[in-house]
């Protein structure tokens, strides 16, 4: 079975980490898969750009690290510049609108940007921007169920917050279902 | 005996694996834990600082590593299962306390999350270079057992296993993880509280003034005495007699030091935990232990596919070393590979076992990260050479 390299990108206090949390306990716990998350420690997860990393596999995954991801998640500018150039010839980019400004990639890179820092205010809790993101890679990336991602967001908040985090993980959803049936249209 | 259903989290949890250890130790019925936080073994104490006063436990951040072995001896000999954590520099500051645990033949349970040495070293990124330390760290002569998770599932099987052992040969016995172990997020599954077997402490059944501490020799697990109920003792960690209290004489400490190696080398059989692995027709085995035991695994499967006829041991146990095994099969393949996160530790012990009789081989690595399949699979290809 295939294996999906996934590395999460954004600066520190953005709940980058937890983002890759949920991903991988979706993966493991919802959906019967293997995932392995790791992150990067230290003063760089202060403050500054810092990610996490999560294998999924139908597989134990052995080797624990990423390598190339097929997709990039990048909530900040610092982030997507720093991990830009070492993904997958194929890979899926997903990023914040009104954070991240693309670069030119290769043709094989599909890339996806949503306004997710705009939705998470919308909702009145700029810090949900996380969960909005994480619904958006679910709709445009199709790599888990729905529900195991809801599932692994419900379980992994703050207690209190199911609701909101629900809330923002759904809008990033539909987003991302809407602008995968724009690019259909198009296409 | 079976756990306390109430110190078990029972079911499919996604954790790391200082997490897990953690819950190991809980599940395992650790009840104190002292320690003085460092990179990258901190979530250990977090979350047993977290959950254990709701369990009735205690933890105490102590003023720094000395300190922190000395009270979980203390918390043992008061009647509790203890633990603690560190990495490298801690590791180092624990040793003198260390042996003293060995001396005082005190269960207990430390974990070490290896980062990169020497000295501080690398506080975030791996490392498996404390290995010879764990062997030898403590001044003196004495054995040790020490234990390589590769993972958070196995974080959270061999430290309640660590618990077990140390209570079976009254000792402090050693988690021996990584960072990258440590920080790697996975799913551990937790079995129910039934299904998890510990070993209890034995106490005397001789009356208050009849029993003494160390009546055994040669490697017999004698009971311990326990506290509150009219024992009076004394434990030293001078050499001692059978009755706890020193004398300083060379009979004395062949006695007592012959006891403290023959507790581990009678018992290696019972010990020792390797898991083996298309050894059978091998031309070459692999051994290593932890994260390294893991990440080898595509190079072995990429060396096998292409007809090279590769097998491999994980030493769960690293120490005590699996001598028998290892001489054994240095009779009869062409050569032995150890892979692991340091420029030649393991390995020598490997090597001196093999005596020549097959070719031995290091895929070393100064830590930092882990193993690159690719050069493990170079090393392969040159012992098949």
């Amino acid at each position: 079975m295939a294996v999906t390299e996934i590395r999460i990108t954004g600066f520190g206090g953005q709940g980058v980490i937890l983002c890759g949390y949920i991903i991988g306990k979706a993966a493991s716990i919802f959906n019967d898969q293997h995932s392995t998350l790791t992150q990067s420690f230290g003063p760089e997860a202060r403050g500054s750009a810092c990610s996490a990393q999560v294998i999924i596999s139908g597989e134990r995954v052995l080797y624990p690290y990423v390598t190339a991801p097929d997709i990039l998640i990048a909530m900040s500018k610092d982030g997507y510049l720093t991990h830009k150039d070492k993904i997958a010839e194929d890979c899926i980019i997903v990023y914040d609108k009104d954070l991240v400004k693309l670069e030119k990639h290769g043709p094989k890179v599909k890339t996806y940007g949503v306004p997710a820092t705009r939705i998470a205010e919308e909702l009145g809790r700029k810090i949900v921007l996380n969960i909005v993101m994480l619904g958006f890679f679910g709709a445009v990336s199709e790599i888990l169920p729905r529900e195991a991602l809801r599932k692994a967001v419900e379980t992994s908040v703050p207690s209190g917050t199911e609701g909101l985090n629900l809330k923002a993980f759904d809008k990033g959803f539909e987003y991302g279902l809407s602008l995968k049936k724009e690019t259909v249209a198009t296409a | 005996m079976k756990a306390d259903p109430r110190n078990v989290l029972t079911g499919a949890n996604y954790l790391d694996g200082n997490h897990a250890s953690a819950e190991g130790a809980i599940a395992a019925g650790c009840k104190f834990f002292a320690g003085y936080p460092i990179t990258p073994s901190t979530e250990i104490a977090e979350r047993f600082a977290r959950r254990i006063p709701l369990l009735g436990g205690v933890f105490i951040q102590m003023e720094d590593e000395l300190a922190s072995m000395n009270a979980i001896l203390g918390a043992s000999w008061g009647g509790l299962k203890s633990m603690t954590c560190t990495s490298g520099p801690g590791f180092s500051l624990m040793m003198e306390n260390f042996g003293l645990g060995i001396m005082l033949e005190t269960p207990t349970v430390l974990v070490n999350v290896q980062r990169g040495g020497p000295s501080t070293g690398l506080p975030t990124l791996p490392g498996q270079a404390d290995m010879m330390q764990a062997r030898w760290g403590s001044h003196g002569d004495y054995e040790v057992i020490a234990l390589a998770p590769d993972s958070p599932q196995e974080s959270f099987e061999l430290t309640i296993h660590a618990f077990n052992l140390s209570e079976k040969y009254r000792m402090p016995v050693l988690v021996m993880t990584d960072e990258c172990v440590g920080h790697m997020t996975e799913k551990v599954i937790i079995p129910p509280a039934e299904e998890i077997e510990l070993v209890e402490r034995k106490y005397t059944d001789k009356k208050p003034g009849e029993a003494w501490p160390y009546e055994s020799t040669n490697g017999d697990i004698a009971p311990m005495l326990p506290v509150g109920k009219g024992y009076k003792f004394h434990v030293t960690g001078l050499t001692h007699d059978y009755r706890g209290y020193p004398v300083i004489n060379a009979e004395a400490q062949k006695l007592k030091v012959k006891h403290l190696v023959d507790k581990i080398n009678k018992n290696v059989d019972d010990i020792i935990w390797i898991e083996e692995k298309d050894t059978d027709d091998a031309e070459i085995v692999m051994l290593s232990y932890g994260i390294s035991s893991r990440v080898m695994q595509p190079a072995i499967a990429r060396a096998r596919k292409e007809g090279i006829k590769v097998g491999q041991i994980k030493m769960v146990t690293v120490w005590p070393f699996a001598e028998k095994r290892i001489a054994e099969l240095a009779g009869k393949v062409k050569s032995l590979i150890m892979v692991e996160m340091n420029y030649g530790q393991v390995f020598l012990e490997m090597d001196r076992i093999a005596r020549g009789r097959c070719k031995t081989y290091l895929a070393g690595h100064a830590g930092g990260t882990v193993h690159k399949p690719e050069d493990i699979y170079q090393i392969i290809k040159e012992a098949a050479k």
